[in-house]
């Protein structure tokens, strides 16, 4: 059994929360959140011990991993923190704020031996992990171009102000949205070294930007485009593609469906030459938890694997994240 | 319950495997008419049961349900509720206590924070009480026997081991609507166990059940173990698993396992509609001969 502690119990904190609440080797030790709705909720109808300050959490609860979830402008000293405490983290992301302030925990946690995840759970969908499976064999051939794009309905119209409408906290579609389909490049194909030229515009939020357009070149070479808009309510919820062409063929692939084409009949086995559609129904392995997709429940297993020392720290480590943040700065600086 | 339910994705856009049809079925279904329209290619299958999420259209077409008392006798809605994404969508922008002031109706909330003074722990099932309530009105004068509770919050609840809030809205809609709970599910075995533990005996679950074994959680075996030894009523969904099985095949194996009540599926075309009823009456036919 692995003690874990939860940090943050809002959207995304909740949600992990159940996944490690039904997960039969975690024993959930304690729920910490600053909302005091939330937690007396949380008290009153949960069987998990809830605190209010985070320090008391891990000095009471004394967990062996912690989940963090609070507003990015916290991730840096708070896993500081923690991984001076012997504690294995798994945090939401983006990773932090500030790429500098990456690398002081990526060197920490290598140091402590300490397991160390982001929550980028693309990697754990089934379509995306078969884009990647094709790339590595070359089923492509030499890739020359690629297209991230996401889009959803997050803000739709004009509102208030909230940590997500502040740059400074790490709001805006960049840091929320942009950075899964950065991630998901970056994994996929290559990371990315520059930006040739970015665009950040507002459609609706008054201090952040709510879509974003970049070209930029990965460090294989390989250049490409990134278009994301978490204004458009075309969407019904969070859409994000990948599209990567290569000398012999091309992949398009979402979360759902997974569509190849290959220019001659030299392909890996169970596709032809052609377009190949393949759906997420026959590439997701499935879960002994399931809510809101197999990724989620796929991720929070993979890092209590690693704790329980089951499989190796590979997958969306510090490291990778960190990468991830590295780019998200040069778009920012790449806008004219 | 009906043997058969029809179900409404494909009005609202969700297709689990395909964005592009996702889209194509926005655009087909843009007007309420077009939706209507199917309603009565089902009534003409057969079909008198209409399970659907809360979205704000279904408003329209309870309008239209209401108005045609006569057409509409003998047809039935099963709410389902809430529609998430309204809140989720929500929760990213506002963070939780922002989404419930939006949504509770009336100054409810704002009167909890009063002064400042904390507000007791009992008001949050009020709250949930409040929020059935909202997502109950545009049903007013139809007939919703079961009342649901849609998937992605049942098996929050679950998750979070909210074994207390699950029955308050058993009880709720009982003692509100004379409405019977369903709870829909992506791990029934687990929610069947909670439930039952919690004294709730013979509850409705509505969870994918189809021969890939898409969405079954903890596996297959355990789903047919499941529906082989314990006593709930079963809905099977999801049976087509996002078209990896073939229509026939999907049938004949959701028809052939036991304690199944009834069976959701959606479809946008009159063919399409019938083509699936009558695969369910012909297997019926073969498993179930003297039903």
């Amino acid at each position: 059994m692995v003690n874990v502690g939860l940090i943050g119990a809002g959207k995304m904190g909740i949600s992990h929360l159940a996944i490690l609440g039904a997960h039969p080797d975690v024993n959930v030790v304690g729920v910490c959140d600053t909302s005091k709705m939330v937690i007396e909720a949380m008290e009153k109808y949960s069987p998990f011990p809830c605190f209010t300050d985070y320090k008391k959490m891990l000095s009471q609860a004394k967990p062996d991993a912690v989940v963090v979830a609070v507003p990015t402008r916290f991730h840096a000293s708070m896993v500081a923190e923690l991984l001076q405490l012997g504690i294995h983290v798994f945090v939401e992301k983006p990773f932090c704020l500030k790429p500098e302030e990456g690398v002081e925990l990526i060197r920490m946690a290598k140091e402590k031996k300490l397991v160390n995840q982001v929550g980028y759970h693309n990697k754990f969908v089934g379509t995306f992990t078969e884009v990647k499976k094709l790339l590595e064999a070359g089923a492509i051939g030499e890739i020359y171009h690629f297209m991230g794009q996401a889009y959803g309905p997050v803000v739709v119209k004009a509102k208030g102000d909230t940590w997500r409408s502040n740059p400074e906290e790490g709001g805006g579609c960049l840091m929320d949205y942009a950075s899964h389909v950065i991630d998901l490049v970056n994994y996929l194909v290559s990371p990315v070294q520059s930006v040739q030229a970015s665009m950040l515009k507002s459609v609706f939020s008054r201090n952040v930007d709510d879509a974003v357009f970049a070209m930029m070149q990965l460090q294989n070479g390989v250049s490409g485009l990134l278009s994301v808009n978490w204004s458009d309510d075309t969407f019904r919820k969070m859409t994000t593609s990948v599209t990567i062409n290569g000398k012999k063929g091309k992949i398009v692939s979402d979360a759902n469906e997974l569509k190849v084409y290959f220019k001659d009949a030299a392909c890996p086995a169970g596709y032809s030459r052609g377009w190949n559609v393949k759906y997420v129904t026959d590439l997701t392995p499935s879960v002994d938890y399931y809510l809101r997709g197999e990724e989620y429940s796929a991720q929070m297993d993979h890092f209590i694997k690693a704790v329980e020392g089951k499989v190796p720290n590979l997958l969306n480590s510090f490291e990778s994240a960190a990468q991830t943040d590295n780019a998200i700065s040069l778009i920012r600086k790449a806008q004219p | 319950m009906e043997r058969i339910l029809f179900g409404d994705n494909q009005f609202f856009a969700v297709n689990h495997i395909s964005d592009e049809k996702s889209m194509a079925q926005s655009i087909r279904f843009k007007e309420d008419a077009a939706i209507i329209r199917t309603l009565d290619y089902a009534m003409e299958a057969g079909i008198n049961t209409f399970m659907c999420t809360t979205h704000d259209r279904i408003a329209n077409i309870c309008e239209v349900i209401r108005s045609q008392p006569d057409k509409y006798r003998d047809f039935k809605i099963y709410p389902c509720m809430p529609y998430a994404h309204k809140y989720a969508n929500a929760v990213t922008e506002l963070g939780i206590t922002g989404t419930i002031k939006q949504y509770v109706p009336g100054n409810f909330f704002g009167s909890l924070f009063k002064g400042g003074v904390a507000f007791l722990s009992k008001d949050f099932l009020s709250i949930m009480e409040l929020l059935i309530d909202a997502e109950m009105k545009m049903f007013k004068g139809i007939n919703t026997p079961v009342i649901f509770l849609q998937n992605v919050i049942t098996d929050l609840l679950l998750g979070l081991g909210m074994k207390d809030v699950l029955v308050a809205f058993h009880h709720y809609v009982q003692k509100k609507y004379n409405a019977e709970a369903g709870f829909i599910t992506m791990n029934m075995p687990k929610l069947l166990d909670v439930l039952e533990s919690a004294g709730i005996q013979n509850p409705i679950i509505c969870s994918s059940i189809n021969k890939a074994g898409f969405r079954m959680s903890g596996g297959k075996e355990l789903y047919e173990e499941t529906l082989r030894t314990r006593q709930f009523r079963a809905i099977a969904m999801q049976v087509l698993a996002g078209g990896a099985v073939s229509p026939r095949e999907a049938i004949e194996y959701v028809c052939g396992l036991p304690n199944i009540e009834s069976i959701l599926f959606g479809a946008s075309s009159k063919t399409n509609i019938n083509d699936t009823a009558s695969l369910i009456h012909h297997y019926d036919g073969v498993f179930r001969p003297t039903i």
